[in-house]
């Protein structure tokens, strides 16, 4: 395996899997070009009825043979059914060798495990974590996985990096046609996007939905004329796990003031009173305290952002009634009020990743976002950011939305400083899953680093008494408390890439030597 | 009140020295260490840990030198951590080791930070963070969030039975956790019982910047504090004078506590303790406070008439803002400096609470440039206007200066946007 320096400096394969690859060269040096994926051109008369009695029937028609590349959406989070039950007949039926295309797995999916060391499963190409992130990091896949960012993912799919052969698409709500929403049913679940893709370019398209309703199944956030087949099941997951009932604030004193710091930044720098205002943030504990930290400060100030994005929780449907904000763009909905709002209030809109994060588009909301307040495992004093591999190499989270939501005007990343021994901020990350070049901002409890090339955030804060310290203070204050760790030891092979969004390769995860 | 020097309690009979011994919690920043005896082998050591990949080495160092320091024999013993820092992993492993074998004294005590904080007589105490003396993880970041003053607990948020490796904790955690400009209090158990003395033993060599002595009665009880105090500060050679704070909690210490404020020069606050003083009256704790409320205003004028600062109870309902702010609104009427705080989002409303107004601030600093400009001129008695401005004006302006200093640089987190 030949290797090559990228411009994070990280030794990256030129080839894997027998596809050529390139080293990432810069977070906007790609300047697009090529070919989209074409696929083949269906005949409208061919079908009439998509409505098969069973998931074995749809197996049966989509004809899977070993070695094919099957995939699945992870709105329904950790209350998934399908991918369980999909998966479980494949191994029953004696396939092999698999390629799993999910855009994220949960802790529920566990049992793929053994489906990988049963060899029914090759290689995962999109997303992974917890015990199948450890599978892989003991070396227990047979190809290189492949992590991408949900704009990523997308990317790959449009332009034919990755090629679908079935797409299960696990419907809350479902007609005839395979018109699909995930707002109504049982198994409401929210907006449907990170299955866009799979939809429009996966050979075979299969909806599964346990909510199924006369034609037009409205609204249809995946469109009938890209479905092969549809197959109504008692149930497609557990709607506890999907959305949780109510969305709760940490409690905890310091991911509180993280929270605070992070929204007195954004008010301080006068970002926040400046037109059109809009912020990202997600559903983690620190991420649910600066949104509302944020109404609290946009409430008093009287600013109304042109809009906000989610990740929708009941914070943000708060502040579209309170006329803080004039839209909310969603991409997932984590707690019941969102996906309510989402359902009944048209300024709350669904999204998928390929107007909210793909490079390979004529622009993406991303880039329009002038805040995003995202999470991290680890930043370097490069500021490049891992939220893949733990600071002891095990490889135990997908990338999500990161690398692509980075592209905000101002990214902010909000941690504890020392998290159980553990320092967030390190001489080098154990892996880049996004360049320093996009990060700008680090919140921690004990002070704010902003990157020196934004010598702009850096004049702005001057008046502000919030305590900004540049990134090796920090760094120094967290090796002070903690002591030098000792470096995890891996082994020469490599277990997964992890693609940039513009589908170069910006670094890699290797064998761990210590497989416990 | 007598007591006397023999402190039995600290030399514990070889014989009565057990096989085995644990001590640490199961949770998050804290250990588990056993300990046990062998016949021979001299010391080894087992480890498992959360962060063994990256830290595994440097926490065997950290227990085998603690051993070595402890005069360890032929002994076993096992960690379980959890991400625990170096001063808790020392402080568990001797606590273990105190219950195996007669160590040497002092202990083997981390690395005194090299900030050691000079803590003032008059320093603003507007809020008092309690934290129970043995969860080490909850020590580490008290320190931000502004509190003027961090309470380290060895009585009522410790179990009898976790007395010792609260102390060895709150030692350590003295001398390695950074507090901020948080004053470091400690509260000792009260005086009567056996723990006071080991308390102090332990403690004092850490250098808190102010004891407070709970369950007060009489000036002989603080003497007596007194006394012990300074014998244990010359044992640890001590440069600097440890404060004292009494907490008053009983219809005893209320009744005496005038004598009790004058009974040591070290004295720099009365305190109140509803919870105890309560029970100790037969009456029910109310949200209004009417069966305090003339013991609180008793030990207000008790301290302030002895130039020492009076400090209110806690407020204990952490999530009825509205409900502090007004207790401690009432309490600042009352003439009372500070408030004891048990959960650090109270803080901030209480700060604001005791913040001057700008106009108070404007007006202060008026009234201390007349007066250096009176003193420039040699002239003893200044006028702002048609006001003479005396001595009294003057240390009023001077508090209001550093309670507004105190809010825009030295509490670090500064959460309001006052100056925005």
């Amino acid at each position: 395996m030949e290797f090559i320096k990228n411009a994070v400096g990280r030794l990256v394969p030129t080839e894997i899997n027998g596809r050529e690859l390139k080293p990432f060269m810069g977070a906007h040096a790609d300047q697009g070009g090529g070919e989209k994926y074409g696929g083949k051109v269906p005949a409208a008369a061919k079908f009439n009825n998509k409505l098969l009695d069973n998931l074995d029937a749809a197996i049966d028609a989509c004809e899977i043979r070993d070695g094919m590349t099957i995939s699945f959406h992870h709105h329904l989070r950790n209350g998934d059914f399908l991918i369980n039950m999909v998966m479980e007949k494949l191994a029953q039926r004696g396939l092999k060798n698999l390629v799993l295309a999910p855009s994220a797995l949960f802790p529920v999916h566990e049992k793929l495990v053994e489906y990988i060391a049963d060899g029914v499963i090759a290689n995962i190409e999109g997303s992974m974590n917890g015990p199948v992130g450890r599978a892989c990091s003991q070396g227990k896949l047979k190809g290189a996985a492949v992590l991408r960012s949900h704009g990523g993912r997308y990317r790959a799919i449009q332009d034919g990096d990755l090629h679908i052969d079935v797409a299960f698409i696990a419907a809350p709500c479902a007609d005839p046609h395979g018109n699909a929403n995930g707002v109504n049913g049982k198994s409401a679940c929210g907006p449907l996007g990170f299955a866009l893709a799979d939809s429009l370019w996966a050979d075979k398209v299969v909806v599964v939905t346990d909510h199924l309703v006369p034609f037009p199944c409205h609204p249809w956030s995946i469109e009938g004329g890209n479905v092969d087949y549809v197959v109504q099941v008692e149930s497609i997951g557990d709607a506890a796990q999907i959305v949780s009932g109510t969305t709760r604030i940490t409690r905890s004193p310091t991911r509180l003031l993280i929270a605070r710091y992070a929204a007195l930044f954004v008010a301080d720098s006068g970002i926040m009173s400046e037109p059109h205002f809009s912020f990202q943030a997600g559903a983690g504990g620190i991420s649910l305290a600066f949104v509302k930290y944020m109404s609290d400060l946009m409430h008093e100030e009287k600013v109304t952002a042109d809009f906000i994005r989610g990740g929708s929780t009941k914070f943000m449907v708060d502040m579209l009634r309170d006329g803080l904000t004039k839209f909310i763009l969603d991409g997932q909905s984590f707690d019941l009020d969102g996906v309510r709002s989402l359902r009944d209030n048209p300024a709350h809109i669904e999204t998928n990743p390929f107007v909210s994060y793909n490079y390979h588009t004529k622009g993406c909301f991303a880039q329009m976002v002038k805040v995003a307040v995202l999470g991290a495992t680890e930043v370097d004093v490069n500021f490049n950011v891992n939220v893949n591999t733990h600071s002891d190499g095990w490889l135990l989270h997908g990338i999500g939305g990161f690398a692509d939501a980075a592209d905000a005007r101002v990214t902010m990343i909000t941690a504890p400083l020392v998290r159980n021994r553990l320092p967030i901020i390190v001489d080098e990350v154990t892996t880049v899953t996004t360049p320093g070049e996009t990060v700008d901002v680090i919140v921690t409890e004990r002070g704010i680093a902003i990157n020196p090339q934004r010598d702009d955030l850096l004049q702005r804060m001057k008046g502000s008494n919030l305590p900004v310290k540049t990134i090796g203070e920090l760094h120094d204050i967290a090796i002070d408390m903690t002591g030098i760790p000792q470096k995890p030891e891996f082994d020469e092979r490599v277990v997964a890439l992890i693609e940039y969004r513009d589908g170069t390769v910006i670094d890699v995860v290797r064998q761990l030597l210590q497989q416990d | 009140m007598k007591f006397d020097f023999d402190d039995n309690e600290l030399k514990k009979n070889e014989a009565s020295f057990p096989h085995f011994a644990r001590s640490g919690r199961a949770q998050k920043g804290d250990l588990v260490v056993e300990g046990e005896h062998r016949e021979k082998g001299g010391v080894s050591v087992e480890i498992e840990s959360s962060v063994k990949a990256l830290f595994g080495a440097r926490i065997e160092d950290v227990v085998r030198d603690s051993l070595r320091t402890l005069s360890a024999g032929d002994v076993h013993f096992k960690i379980k951590d959890n991400g625990a820092l170096d001063h808790v992993i020392m402080a568990r492993v001797e606590t273990v080791a105190r219950q195996l074998w007669a160590i040497p004294e002092p202990g083997v005590l981390p690395q005194a930070r090299a900030k050691i904080s000079s803590s003032k007589r008059d320093r603003p105490r507007r809020t008092r963070l309690y934290l129970p003396g043995n969860n080490p993880d909850i020590m580490l970041n008290a320190g931000l969030f502004g509190a003027d003053c961090i309470i380290l607990d060895l009585e009522d948020s410790v179990a009898q039975n976790d007395k010792w490796p609260a102390r060895i904790l709150v030692r350590n955690s003295l001398l390695a956790v950074d507090f901020g400009s948080s004053e470091k209090i400690v509260r000792v158990n009260p005086l009567t019982t056996a723990n006071f003395a080991i308390d102090l033993e332990i403690v004092v060599p850490a250098a808190p910047d102010v004891l407070l002595i709970p369950k007060c009665e009489n000036a002989e009880d603080l003497q007596a504090v007194e006394q012990m105090l300074i014998f244990y500060e010359k044992r640890a050679e001590l440069t600097t004078e440890i404060m004292l704070m009494p907490l008053i909690e009983t219809a005893k210490g209320v009744l005496n506590a005038a004598e009790i404020a004058t009974a040591s020069v070290r004295n720099v606050a009365l305190c109140f303790g509803a919870e105890d003083f309560t029970a100790d009256i037969g009456a029910e704790r109310t949200a209004e406070g009417k069966e305090s409320f003339v013991a609180r205003n008793l030990i207000l004028l008790a301290a302030k008439a002895a130039g020492l600062q009076a400090l209110d109870t806690v407020y204990s309902d952490v999530e009825d803002m509205d409900g502090l702010i007004a207790s401690t609104c009432e309490a600042m009427a009352l003439g009372f400096d500070g408030k004891g705080v048990i959960h650090p989002g109270q803080v901030e409303p209480i700060h604001r609470v005791f913040a001057p107004t700008q106009q108070q601030v404007d007006y202060a600093g008026k009234v201390i440039a007349a007066i250096e400009e009176a003193e420039k001129n040699g002239m003893g008695v200044a006028t702002l206007g048609t006001k003479m401005i005396d001595a009294p004006v003057v240390a009023r302006a001077k508090r209001i200066l550093a309670l507004a200093e105190g809010d825009i640089f030295k509490n670090p987190p500064q959460i309001t946007r006052e100056n925005k």
